[in-house]
């Protein structure tokens, strides 16, 4: 059975599957039910300075009926008192020895604020630190949260106050709220942290009540800006994370963060470089039990690929993603349509046409005449009706191949699996790239 | 209108295909894949875009999907609910080729316009109108003529519909089986013609007389007479205390005169309307019913989901038989004497009723009554010779815009 177990900038947990900082890691009776579930990992809901919620504090879009593919949140960091945080992760670390909790910190600029915290969290027996520089609302209007993560200057200072006196690893989590993420990563390294977290959560309006025409979530009446998580950022998540490891300034150990839900996504941030992968949505949707698909899928993954540990695909993907100047200019394919599996609803044709090249066309048999008059099929009047269940020709669409351009925006529409595949085409032209071609 | 919603037939016939609550109703219409050029829509005789309205169903945008449906057929609410889907839209499905249920359009047409009669605001955007007001007679006021006289009183025409019965609405008030569609929905939908503009005189029936005043009165007529009486057995005991043709049998449960059926029935035949007639009578509290038919199942003229839904009822059936004689004692049915065509065996089937279900004649007598000037349209039963209530409004709408392209429009 491959091996999860992890080390992640010097934090040793059983595998990479980490609560995120959020509702989830809350409490101690949380985050001991989350490790007897099989989280490897928790970053504590934000320790800081009082503060107080707003009620409500969610709100999410839905996709054509699948619930919270985006959720959005106004809350601030942990409203508990700091002294109850601090004795549940003793009690925790006490009876979870292997497993790793990780304090998250946020507190005014100031060094003696940051350095008391770092203090209390490691005396409580905390793992490592993460630094919250990612909040975009609420704390971050008091010079705190993203407002931090923003200015770089601020972010390696901070970070270097807390390397004074840490004696765990730091970790900076990273606000994606910024136009260059790489910027921000480059400033924690200068400031000594071990690793970074990526990302936090994306500025967001998730939408307007059409009845009340107030935004959501509403408190009474009104609403703020809140920060986007769930599968819907983890693109926006999967880039960040690339752009961290593929910079020389800013290579340092990632937690991957943003959208993971399944295995899958894990799997993804790993191979793109991360560590550990961080969960907090997908926790709030089903709960803790979501990990023992993180874990299985990803050890059957691992078996059929011949992966023993972690580290044997971590990053492999990285050096995939090149910049576009580096693409080969040559290389061919065009949309070919299965018609054995064509159920005939013409969704590619209509794409092609609408939204790319042109180039798929209804023209393989002769269409019914549409000036004949429908009417109900009668046995009794009509015969026997056709066959449903064979597509008929003329609704079979043809690729004009010598025009496709590749786009993939059919075999994307395609509601068939491997109905529409893109084949490579042989034009025994050499690599070329588009730098190459204008040296 | 009200009297008609009788408790206990509404008890002993639910709905066959319950209305669709919202969320459920939701997570269908996301299951449609917004074909292109979609088979549904060209396999429905009025074409109505499914994909179309199903996607505004799926925005939320009820009034608009609505709209969609009606735009194109006037009674989309009935014939959401009694349509053969299966052999229509929903046989179209591309979803069959793909070994999945086809969407559930018949119940999400269904959705849309009960949202759209509950919203309050039935109100339809105006058409162009024609040229000229014309005057228009609709005799019958069955699915066809309410179809033709509300396409041309939304193109502004002043359109008088006359029905020989108490209540408008042809078979869908009277014939179809009440779990599809009941008579307070079918009213409904004649009520929301009505609105359009439409004049409606029931108990009226135009014999050769009046229609022959109808061309001083009227520019154009449309007849959707419908079939006319059902056929007789031409046997014996056909008068006999117990003897009901089914569409009396049928009519009488609906509009709630009769409330059960006795223990043990016979229907003879076997088309979509002796199926409609057996399974309501067992509904009614017949424990035995049969149906006998002189052929065989393969050419039985039910559609097969029919055949399928009356067994599920608990209907027995009794091929390459046909009937002889009706027994009776004092006046009244006592059995029901057969003879197996293949064979020439003599048998009797014991029952309290007969419910002969052998087919409608072919009611044309006004159509060949007409004479003069006087344009005249026809369509629906009357002409197709018994199809679907879809056929019919397809058939309707046709005439009315002929009518306004012969007359309202040309005529300046
Ligand atoms: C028992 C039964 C069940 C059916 N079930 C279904 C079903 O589930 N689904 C489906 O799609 N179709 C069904 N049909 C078929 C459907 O009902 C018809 O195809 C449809 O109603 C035809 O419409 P129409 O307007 O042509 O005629 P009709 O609905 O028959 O209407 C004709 C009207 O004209 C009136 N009329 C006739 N002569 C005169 C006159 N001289 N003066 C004034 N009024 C007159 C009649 O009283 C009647 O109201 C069923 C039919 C029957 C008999
Ligand atoms: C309700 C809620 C509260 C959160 N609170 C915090 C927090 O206190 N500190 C923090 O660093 N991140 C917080 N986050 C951000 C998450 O840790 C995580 O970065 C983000 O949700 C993206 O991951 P996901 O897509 O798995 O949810 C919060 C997120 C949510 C939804």
């Amino acid at each position: 059975m491959p091996d999860l177990s992890v080390n992640f900038a010097g934090i040793k947990s059983p595998n990479p599957f980490w609560l995120a900082s959020g509702p989830p890691a809350n409490c101690g009776e949380q985050v001991m039910r989350a490790f007897d579930a099989g989280w490897g990992g928790a970053v504590w809901k934000t320790l800081g300075e009082p503060i107080i919620n707003v009620c409500s504090r969610y709100s999410s879009v839905d996709l054509n009926g699948q619930r919270m593919m985006g959720l959005n949140n106004i809350e601030l960091i942990s409203d508990r008192p700091l002294a109850v945080n601090l004795r549940e992760i003793a009690e925790v670390k006490r009876r979870y020895p292997k497993h790793a909790v990780i304090a998250s910190l946020m507190v005014e600029s100031k060094r003696e604020s940051w350095q008391e915290i770092v203090k209390q969290s490691e005396d409580a027996g905390a793992d490592g630190l993460e630094l919250n520089f990612g909040c975009p609302h609420g704390m971050s209007e008091r010079g705190m949260g993203s407002a931090v993560g923003q200015v770089p200057e601020y972010t390696q200072m901070i970070t270097e106050w807390v390397r004074e006196i840490a004696r765990t690893p730091v970790l900076v989590k990273l606000t994606p709220n910024i136009s260059d993420i790489r910027v921000a990563a480059r400033a924690a390294r200068r400031g000594g942290a071990h690793g970074v977290s990526a990302i936090n959560t994306i500025n967001s309006i998730t939408g307007i009540d059409l009845d009340t025409l107030r935004p959501r979530p509403d408190v009474g009446g009104l609403s703020s800006h809140g920060g986007y998580c769930g599968p819907a950022v983890k693109p926006i998540a999967l880039n960040m994370v690339q752009q961290i490891g593929a910079d020389a300034d800013a290579r340092q150990p990632v937690s991957g963060i943003g959208g993971v839900s399944s295995w899958r996504d894990a799997a993804e941030f790993i191979l793109l470089g991360c560590g550990t992968v961080q969960v907090c949505t997908a926790a709030m949707h089903y709960g803790f039990r979501i990990v023992e698909d993180l874990a299985d899928g990803l050890d059957n993954w691992m078996r059929e690929k011949g992966f023993a540990t972690l580290e044997d695909f971590r990053g492999l993907s990285l050096p995939k993603v090149v910049e576009w100047k580096n693409l080969d200019l040559n290389f061919k394919v065009v949309a070919r349509i299965h018609e054995d599996k064509c159920i005939g609803c013409d969704l590619c044709y209509t794409a092609c046409r609408d939204g790319a090249h042109q180039c798929i066309h209804l023209d393989r048999g002769k269409r019914p005449d549409a000036s004949r008059i429908t009417t109900t099929p009668i046995p009794k009047l009509d015969g026997p009706m056709a066959d449903n269940r064979v597509t008929p020709l003329h609704r079979i669409p043809r690729v004009d191949e010598a025009e496709c351009v590749g786009c993939n925006l059919c075999a994307l529409v395609c509601p068939v699996e491997n109905c529409i595949t893109m084949d490579r085409v042989e034009n025994g032209l050499a690599f070329q790239s588009w730098e190459q071609r204008n040296i | 209108m009200a009297d008609l919603a009788n408790p206990e037939i509404a008890r002993r016939f639910p709905d066959l295909h319950p209305a669709f609550a919202h969320q459920e109703a939701a997570v269908e219409a996301n299951r449609c894949l917004y074909c292109f050029d979609a088979p549904c829509t060209v396999a429905c005789p009025t074409h109505i875009d499914v994909p179309r309205f199903i996607r505004k169903l799926a925005s939320e945008n009820f009034r608009g999907s609505a709209l969609t449906i009606l735009d194109a057929n006037l009674l989309g609410a009935s014939c959401s609910r009694v349509c053969p889907v299966e052999v229509l839209c929903e046989g179209a499905c591309v979803m069959h080729r793909y070994n999945r249920a086809p969407i559930e359009i018949g119940r999400l047409q269904r959705f849309a316009l009960d949202v759209f009669h509950a919203s309050g605001d039935t109100e339809l955007p105006s058409l162009p109108s024609g040229a000229r007001q014309l005057r228009v007679a609709c005799v019958g006021s069955g699915p066809a003529s309410l179809s033709c006289a509300g396409e041309l009183a939304r193109r502004g025409h002043k359109v008088t519909v006359f029905e020989a019965r108490p209540l408008a609405g042809g078979l869908n008030t009277y014939g179809v089986a009440e779990y599809k569609l009941n008579a307070e929905a079918a009213l409904r939908e004649v009520e929301f013609i009505q609105s359009l503009g439409v004049e409606i005189r029931c108990n009226e029936e135009i014999d050769s007389a009046r229609f022959t005043q109808f061309a001083a009165e009227y520019d154009a007529v449309f007849l959707g007479l419908g079939l006319g009486k059902m056929e007789q057995l031409g046997i014996p005991g056909e008068d006999l205390h117990g003897v009901v043709d089914a569409l009396r049998f049928i009519a009488e449960y609906k509009t709630g005169e009769r409330l059960s059926a006795p223990g043990r029935v016979v229907v003879v035949g076997a088309g979509n309307t002796a199926v409609d007639a057996a399974s309501a009578a067992r509904r009614l509290g017949a424990n035995d019913v049969s149906m006998l038919y002189r052929r065989t199942v393969a050419e039985m003229s039910a559609f097969e989901f029919e055949y399928e839904h009356a067994k599920h009822e608990g209907v027995e059936f009794r091929w390459l038989a046909k009937p002889l004689r009706i027994a009776g004692q004092a006046g009244r049915v006592t059995g029901l004497e057969c003879v197996r065509v293949d064979t020439g065996d003599e048998f009797t089937i014991p029952c309290e009723m007969v419910i002969p279900a052998i087919g409608q004649s072919r009611g044309r007598a006004l159509l060949e009554s007409a004479q003069g000037s006087l344009k005249i349209f026809a369509g629906g039963d009357l002409t197709n010779g018994g199809r679907e209530v879809v056929d019919a409004v397809a058939d309707g709408k046709r005439a009315a815009l002929a009518i306004h392209a012969q007359f309202g429009e040309t005529h300046a």
